[in-house]
């Protein structure tokens, strides 16, 4: 019974609206679209219809700096608006790192957090423990991919269940 | 609307044994009835009892089980002609849903259009009565035309007549939208439809479980419902066809059960309804949708209408007393059924369910299977309450403190 998985494991609300993330979400950083992109992509969430669109502009082998753009619930937009503060100065392959690392915090119940530092985005850690919200915690970080894969040359297939695409770059 | 004495819903309420579970240490708040509803303990007996006592194949079987169980089978398709007033129960075929039933209609009655050719829908077409139809038309050349909604968010009959014109040939609507809540005025339009010699359909998935549906009264040639959003289990749909126009359509899935003659060449075709039941149908949840009608019946879907119309006016008045809380659908509550859409403060509909949910109360939130009425509405989502019979005015209290609870919790200060 749910009930009694639940009274080992407590599940409140407080878990998956962390101060952070509703801060993020009332004042989000850095939206809106990059004058100096070299990289667009964009994703939404067929089942809700949470959307992102990321643009990136990627310099030496680095993130300069990421805008996004979209619409959702908190948890969608909140976990944009970390992740362009976290991206930024942060080398492709590091960003590539970090990216996984949230993705995991947020499907893989056996991820240590403590062995990463994740700064400010432990706060999505929360979102774990709501099954049907984790989708919009994961939403700008598949898009992410999308931009990373591209600024190396490379092209991935989204898994379908959450459809990114690559819009300019 | 009829003066019904008021439903006793604490004596209903005990007939539903998951109104008294818990969610998250609190009582259950169901009020996502329009995605399915709660299921009364008779239906759930009935279903138990027909594997415990007469299960076998219907229609073939020459044993006294296959008997009893085909009995109770073609017994249940009498009670739906007669709830629905249908001529005869030869009219009434099962299908697995809704969205089968509309199938079914836009394979067969889609084949015969060409270019040219005009379908009809509203503006607030459920995905199951839409995406059928676009399929028609990327197969025939038949366009879509759509009837829009009023300056009242309604469907009327002036909306309705700007679309229809000698080129219609299939007129496919929406009775209850199941997130506007309106109710379209269908056998206004059936006229229309009939004036210009098109085929008349109302889905009526929303409509059949809250308000009395009479397929003479409305004048339409077919009509779609589900057994699981009136009480009824799921894997159960109705496709109500006029006699003479079932006869004249041709199968839509071939196999068992809905021949007469078949040789290696080809086969000739059951009577009605059969030829549209090919296969073994879901025997067991029809039977116990049966159960769901005696219930239905035995309250009376006249105060089951009413009890809906009243609790509707009350969740209306509560909620629009709440500031930055904005509610779709036309603004006489007198003009709806059951179905509330709304949108509170910024918070997405998303977190206003997550929200509610851990106080116990189940609302839907998102596109309600009718992204393009959202484009219309200009959002991307909205929750939604939705009421039946066993829904009590404290219940709407809940609701109305849930929603309270998400404004602190995203930053608004608390109204009284």
């Amino acid at each position: 019974m749910a009930s009694n998985r639940e009274s080992q494991n407590p599940v409140d609300l407080d878990d998956l609206y962390r101060d952070v993330i509703l801060d993020h979400y009332r004042r989000p950083r850095n939206r809106g679209a990059r004058e100096d992109a070299t990289v667009s992509a964009e994703g939404f969430n067929p089942s809700c219809g949470d959307e992102i669109q990321l643009s990136v502009a990627i310099l030496d082998g680095a993130v300069d700096g990421v805008g996004f753009g979209g619409s959702g619930c908190s948890i969608s937009q909140s976990s944009a608006s970390m992740m362009t503060e976290a991206m930024s100065g942060r080398s492709i392959d590091s960003a590539r790192v970090m990216s996984k690392h949230v993705q995991q915090m947020l499907t893989d119940d056996s991820f240590d957090i403590d062995a990463v530092d994740l700064g400010d985005l432990e706060a999505l850690s929360g979102v774990a423990k709501f099954p049907v919200r984790i989708k919009c915690g994961l939403l700008a970080w598949k898009v992410l991919d999308q931009v990373l894969a591209n600024a190396t040359g490379e092209s991935i297939s989204d898994d379908g269940d959450i459809p990114t695409r690559v819009t300019s770059g | 609307m009829t003066t019904a004495t008021p439903l006793n819903t604490a004596a209903i309420r005990e007939e539903f044994p998951i109104l008294s579970r818990e969610v998250h240490g609190h009582p259950l708040v169901y009020l996502d009835n329009a995605a399915t509803t709660q299921k009364p303990q008779s239906v759930i007996d009935a279903l138990s009892s027909y594997y415990s006592t007469m299960n076998a194949n219907i229609h073939r079987g020459l044993h006294t089980l296959a008997e009893e169980a085909t009995a109770a089978y073609e017994d249940v398709r009498k009670q739906v002609a007669t709830f629905i007033n249908a001529g005869s129960h030869r009219e009434v075929v099962f299908t697995r849903n809704t969205t089968e039933s509309l199938n079914l209609l836009a394979y067969t009655l889609g084949a015969r259009l060409k270019p040219g050719d005009e379908i009809v829908l509203t503006a607030a077409e459920h995905h199951s009565n839409l995406v059928p139809w676009q399929l028609v038309t990327q197969r025939t050349g038949a366009k879509l035309r759509f009837i829009e909604l009023n300056d009242d968010q309604q469907i009327d009959v002036d909306t309705a007549q700007a679309a229809i014109n000698a080129n219609t040939r299939i007129v496919s609507i929406v009775h209850m939208s199941n997130v506007l809540g309106s109710i379209a005025p269908v056998a206004e339009i059936s006229e229309m439809a009939r004036s210009v010699g098109a085929t008349m359909i109302v889905d009526a998935a929303q409509s059949a479980p809250h308000i009395p549906v009479d397929v003479a009264d409305l004048g339409v040639d077919y009509m779609a419902f589900s057994a699981h959003k009136m009480l009824g289990p799921t894997g159960v749909g109705v496709l109500w066809g006029r006699q003479e126009l079932l006869a004249d359509l041709d199968p839509f899935l071939g196999g068992g059960e809905m021949i007469s003659v078949v040789t290696r060449e080809e086969s000739s075709w059951a009577a009605l309804p059969h030829k549209f039941e090919a296969g073994t149908p879901n025997i067991a949840d029809v039977i116990a949708f049966g159960a769901a009608l005696d219930f239905l019946n035995d309250v009376g879907m006249d105060a089951i209408a009413a009890h809906d119309a009243e609790l509707t006016h009350y969740a209306v008045d509560r909620l629009s007393h709440l500031e930055g809380l904005d509610i779709y659908g036309p603004s006489d509550p007198a003009d709806r059924s059951a179905v509330i859409a709304f949108n509170y403060r910024d918070i997405h509909s998303h977190d206003v369910a997550t929200i509610l949910d851990r106080g116990g109360i189940a609302v839907r939130a998102g596109h309600h299977c009718a992204q393009p009425l959202m484009r219309t509405l200009g959002v991307p989502a909205t929750a939604r309450a939705s009421f039946y019979l066993y829904n009590e005015r404290s219940e709407v209290d809940a609701l109305v403190d849930g929603l309270l609870e998400a404004g602190e919790r995203f930053g608004f200060e608390r109204q009284i």
